[in-house]
């Protein structure tokens, strides 16, 4: 156990300095705004009166819209992707249509067909029921990228890997030659011993799709996929299965029968081993979730600052520090995925090891 | 709160996405990769033992050469040293048996000497007896030829007789 622990320090440390530098960052917004409060306000209402009903800038929401998934591609103000919405009931049964039904020539939500979008839910306007919502959104579509683009990289790896067998890698193939290597040396086989081959596909696969999912996310105007927590969760769930389904008798009678615990103690250590259980892919979930989204939200936070202030010196200023704090989510983009890969391989490989005792 | 809800549509679009993304890169990347990377770490390896195999059979055929050379090296003398043995022993030999013969044919020569000279003097005891016969008696014809001495010597062997 002391090895992950160490390795996890600098994501750890990451993390730490991103939410205190957000923390601090957001006290010093909140205090400053409620300086300039007036200046803005008389600022927006010269803004009002010239443009005509123009909303006063709200950096919460553009932050929350952001992170948050969404029935639409914002990309600019009149930049605008409307994506395929997929809804079932069983009053209606499966219904696909764009979603700009929703909105009119001014942006505003209207009703479509029966369904009415509230917030970032779909009802059916005559029973205002719930409906299944199996839509392309932002996360969808930016998941369907992540995907294609792994395919399209590591297919053509695969395919140099077949004509240029025998030789030398090149182009790509050496780009990613090393993190295979990396992965497979240094995450998976220390931790699974003999029986890595069968789980090294299932974690080269989780290692990428969080590296290029965090990487991709980076991007201006991507979605944020891996700090969505139906992503997070879904792979901490998969990595729960394989962990619990492969886990051997030594596994479980470590968690039922702990060897060398007198009795008393067992009333305590049952519960807590069972809870162990779950708290992994807990941990799972949330740190990835966590890391990726707070990283987001401080880069927003910065980059807000020059629209709240009006100010080029303040601009310059955050364009700075946005600047540096890109390059802290680059480093965090790769170690949290070189994490959410060692846990999984630690946890599988706690659960198949040969008894030691 | 809206953060740690998550949707149903994501999450199943992840779930299926997800999997099959496993099952194609599975498949399709890992496996041609993975086998690649092991078969050329398994050449590398499998070079680098030949290379060190070859080395060690340089170096045991070095010391073979040696041991040969320091071998024949050792025959060479062995066979210098047994060549002179042989051809010394074969001298002694030679001189022996020489000598050998030598002193027979001197013993042989000695015998054949001695009888001769025996032969020789007997016949010159024969011939010599036989010549003291012949003087004897042409003395003893010319000493009786007249009365007077056949008397003469009647009366010496009367008076030898005489004296007995």
């Amino acid at each position: 156990m002391k090895k992950p622990f160490f390795t996890a320090i600098p994501s750890i440390f990451t993390l730490i300095l991103v939410a205190a530098f957000g923390f601090t960052t957001s006290a010093q917004h909140s205090h400053e705004a409620g300086h300039d409060s007036v200046q803005v306000h008389s600022d927006s209402t010269a803004a009002e009166s010239h443009a005509g009903g123009e909303e006063k800038f709200n950096a919460n929401e553009v932050i929350i819209e952001h992170v948050l998934d969404d029935h639409q591609w914002h990309f600019a103000d009149h930049l605008v992707m409307p994506l395929p919405i997929i809804v079932y009931s069983s009053e209606k049964g499966l219904e696909i249509f764009s979603s700009s039904h929703f909105f009119d020539e001014h942006h505003n939500k209207i009703e479509y067909n029966g369904y009415k979008l509230e917030g970032r839910d779909i009802f059916l306007t005559s029973s205002g029921e719930k409906v299944l919502d199996l839509s392309i959104t932002k996360n969808v579509a930016m998941l369907f990228i992540n995907a294609a683009v792994l395919l399209f990289v590591l297919l053509s790896v695969a395919k140099a890997y077949k004509n240029n067998a025998g030789k030398a890698p090149k182009g790509l193939q050496s780009f990613i030659e090393p993190v295979v290597v990396f992965v497979r040396d240094e995450i998976v086989k220390p931790n699974l011993g003999h029986h890595y081959q069968k789980y090294l596909p299932y974690i080269l696969t989780l290692f990428f799709f969080i590296l290029f999912g965090n990487l991709l996310g980076l991007l201006p105007g991507a979605a944020n996929l891996t700090g969505n927590i139906a992503v997070t969760l879904t792979l901490a769930v998969l990595t729960f299965l394989i962990t619990n389904l492969s886990g051997n008798a030594n596994y479980w009678k470590h968690i039922f029968w702990t060897p060398g615990v007198p009795l008393p103690l067992r009333i305590i250590i049952l519960p807590v081993e069972i809870i162990g259980i779950f708290t992994k892919p807990f941990a799972l979930t949330i740190r990835l979730f966590v890391a990726i989204t707070a990283g987001h939200i401080v880069l927003l936070s910065l980059i807000c600052m020059t629209f709240i202030f009006h100010s080029y010196l303040v601009g310059i200023g955050a364009s700075l520090v946005v600047l540096f704090i890109n390059l802290i989510e680059l480093l965090v983009a790769g170690i949290q995925a070189y994490v959410f890969a060692l846990f999984t391989s630690l946890y599988i490989g706690m659960a198949t090891t040969d008894d030691h005792h | 709160m809206e953060f740690l809800t998550p949707g149903t549509g994501l999450l199943f679009w992840q779930i299926v996405i997800f999997v099959s993304l496993f099952l194609l890169l599975a498949k399709y990347a890992w496996k041609p990769i993975l086998s690649s990377l092991k078969e050329r770490e398994e050449s590398i390896q499998k070079a680098l033992d030949s290379a060190e195999k070859a080395k060690m059979e340089m170096a045991s055929l070095k010391s073979d050469n040696e041991k040969l050379l320091k071998e024949a090296r050792e025959e060479r003398d062995k066979i210098l040293r047994d060549a002179r043995t042989a051809s010394n022993r074969l001298q002694e030999e030679a001189q022996a048996t020489a000598k050998k013969t030598a002193d027979k044919i001197i013993e042989d020569a000695k015998a054949v000497i001695n009888t001769e000279k025996q032969a020789a003097l007997r016949d010159v005891k024969a011939q010599v007896a036989q010549f003291s016969l012949e003087i004897a008696e042409k003395l003893i014809k010319k000493n009786l030829a007249d009365d007077k001495s056949q008397k003469e010597l009647t009366e010496t062997l009367i008076k030898d007789l005489k004296l007995n």
